[in-house]
């Protein structure tokens, strides 16, 4: 293959040296991104050496073909020229080929235009890192202070926002999120059950599935649920919306007008979150306790009304309590992380996305923790 | 330059982002009443002045006065109170694509009158009709062309009657008979209400069609390099960039002819 290609370049390319202080580049055949063509390398060589060389020149007769691939060809042979104080003539070229060569150089480089691809230093780059993560901490913390803020006039009941909003982000946040909340939390309720019977069937208390099932789902798991899907559903929405409203610099418009972005599209979305949440925890409980049920019946034989009684019997108001608290807890940690994201987002298409994957990211990450601070902490506290 | 009053006086300037300075040694004042354009080639920061002007972007150094305010140095209260003055076109319109073309220009009447929903819709018709929309209140801005997206923002922006309109490159991406029918907007406002326009443009034609003031950035020297109104810097400026630049290119292509 090489000698093969050595072969062709050979072919299009002679040199010819007329006087001793004149190169002539003779290119036959043709030229075009298709067909193998020589690279300059194979010139400049030749152009370095010759100690006496003053100007080059070129023979185009026997060209049949060119495109832009013979333009990036002679460009480089061009800057070689310069670089090495050679005149090139250009008369022997193609009319247009050498048109074009003109407009290329037309515009001078313009001086610190070219990006710096200088490797940083590790201890710059780790030090970098560092203030860049606390420069975001502080905006997440300024973050947070304004959504109190908002939330504050909110309740005061001088916040500006539009009702239909809401009522959209409602629905949004709400009904419309049955469907896989329901799929979700039934099979979280099945899978529970079935992990609990296997161990509790080898002591042939199969009928304590039910309080297992009950109270892991009403406590934690399903709020715990409701909260991950949410933040992957809805968390990821506000991201996506908020962030793709500051490309179109909608957001600028509404800061110019003197409206508060955090007032006008971060509240509704939060109160939307806060409200909503709790209940679909309610529905994500009945439906666990469902999914354990089908498993108590159907695998471990159970009479249905037993097995509710013993979930009944099982539950307390304070686990209920609980659940529903973690629950709006995590629909405040799911509206701030999107919407936090949303407005941090830069200018372009791919920020959109990186803000819907931080959000999601952020959302998860933050309810995890947060289960952990409310666990510990009700069982500090003995609750 | 037309010897009325100044509304924006704008003093020792400099901006940039960080570290990096864009521009540098900006003085200028926009008269009550002008078309005041800022010009210049691409990348030399039109926009980003545009931005110090109407708040979005705090300067490096430097003044911006509004009347004899202290637009940067005022408390937030009061430059709130400066900015609901302004109306702006972004360049993109930036409607608000949740909502629809009526209620995009109603929101500013919402925030700022007491009027009721029934005066609002009346001003908010005729706003559209001012800008060639009627009819189209209950369009989303997805539904409509950029064209029309931009007479829309306009409308919005023209909502509160400002004392001051900030126009973001309002003919980029219109068609020569659009554009041409906006600058004849620009103008028809500027006289009848007496509207202070500042435009960020580089389309020639409009340049010399609406502007009787301007200031032109130099991307090279990152400052300034000519002010004034643009058909007299046509006439007299002797700087070849500016004129390089008020004439396409043509001046200096006949002399490399030459």
């Amino acid at each position: 293959m090489e000698s093969m290609r050595g072969g062709l370049t050979k072919d299009k390319i002679s040199l010819g040296n007329p006087a001793d202080d004149v190169l002539v580049i003779s290119l036959t055949g043709s030229w075009t991104s298709e067909d193998q063509s020589p690279d300059e390398h194979e010139i400049t060589g030749i152009l370095g050496s010759g100690s006496r060389l003053r100007t080059v020149r070129f023979d185009t007769s026997g060209l049949t073909g060119w495109d832009s691939s013979f333009l990036t060809f002679l460009v480089e042979i061009s800057k070689y020229c310069s670089q090495l104080n050679l005149s090139l003539e250009t008369d022997g070229l193609p009319e247009g080929a050498k048109r074009l060569l003109k407009l290329a150089s037309a515009v001078p480089e313009r001086q610190g235009a070219r990006k710096d691809s200088r490797k940083e230093p590790f201890f710059s780059r780790t030090g970098g890192r560092a203030l860049r993560v606390a420069a975001s901490s502080a905006e997440a913390l300024d973050f947070l202070g304004e959504a109190a803020i908002a939330f504050a006039t909110f309740l005061r009941g001088r916040a500006n926002f539009r009702m239909s909003d809401l009522a959209l982000f409602l629905q949004e946040s709400g009904s419309q999120a049955f469907p896989i909340v329901s799929l979700i939390s039934l099979l979280v309720g099945l899978i529970l059950a079935f992990v609990g019977a296997v161990q509790l069937a080898t002591f042939g208390a199969q009928i304590y599935v039910a309080d297992l099932v009950g109270v892991a789902m009403v406590r934690v798991m399903g709020a715990v649920m409701t909260g991950i899907i949410m933040a992957g559903r809805t968390g990821a929405s506000y991201a996506a919306q908020l962030g793709t409203m500051q490309v179109n610099e909608e957001i600028d418009a509404l800061k110019t007008l003197g409206v508060s972005p955090m007032e006008f599209l971060v509240l509704p979305r939060m109160l939307a979150l806060v409200v909503m949440m709790p209940l679909l925890c309610v529905y994500a409980d009945v439906m666990g306790i469902l999914g354990g049920l089908i498993v108590g019946v159907f695998m471990l034989d159970l009479n249905p009304i037993v097995y509710l009684n013993q979930t009944k019997g099982a539950l307390s108001l304070t686990n209920v309590w609980i659940g529903l608290f973690t629950c709006a807890v995590f629909g405040v940690i799911v509206a701030l992380a999107g919407c936090l994201r949303g407005i941090q987002c830069g200018r372009s298409a791919s920020a959109v996305g990186e803000a819907t994957t931080s959000a999601v990211v952020t959302g998860i990450i933050s309810i995890i923790v947060a289960t952990a601070i409310i666990t510990m902490a009700c069982n500090v506290l003995g609750i | 330059m037309t010897g009325s009053e100044a509304q924006i006086t704008v003093s020792d300037l400099d901006m940039g982002y960080g570290d990096f300075i864009l521009m540098r040694d900006l003085n200028f004042t926009v008269g009550k009443g002008d078309i005041f354009i800022i010009m210049g080639g691409s990348g030399c920061g039109k926009s980003t002045l545009m931005k110090i002007l109407i708040g979005l972007k705090e300067p490096s150094r430097g003044q911006v006065v509004y009347g004899d305010v202290n637009f940067w140095e005022a408390d937030p209260q009061e430059r709130e109170q400066i900015m609901k003055r302004f109306g702006i076109l972004y360049q993109s319109g930036a409607l608000w694509s949740s909502m629809t073309l009526a209620e995009n220009v109603a929101l500013p009447l919402e925030q700022y009158t007491s009027l009721n929903r029934r005066q609002i819709g009346k001003i908010v018709s005729l706003k559209l009709a001012l800008v060639g929309l009627a009819g189209f209140e209950k369009f989303y801005p997805s539904e409509i062309s950029g064209g029309m997206k931009k007479r829309a923002g306009l409308a919005r922006a023209m909502a509160l009657d400002p004392e001051i309109l900030f126009f973001d490159e309002p003919s980029a991406g219109l068609d020569p008979v659009s554009a041409r029918l906006l600058d004849d907007l620009i103008l028809e406002l500027k006289e009848s209400l007496g509207t202070t326009f500042v435009v960020v443009t580089h389309e020639l034609a409009s340049i010399f069609a609406i502007g009787n003031n301007s200031v032109y950035l130099d991307v090279d020297t990152r400052t300034m390099t000519a002010s004034g109104d643009p058909r007299k810097l046509l006439a007299e400026s002797s700087d070849p960039k500016v004129r390089n630049f008020l004439t396409r290119g043509e001046e200096s292509a006949h002399a490399q002819v030459l």
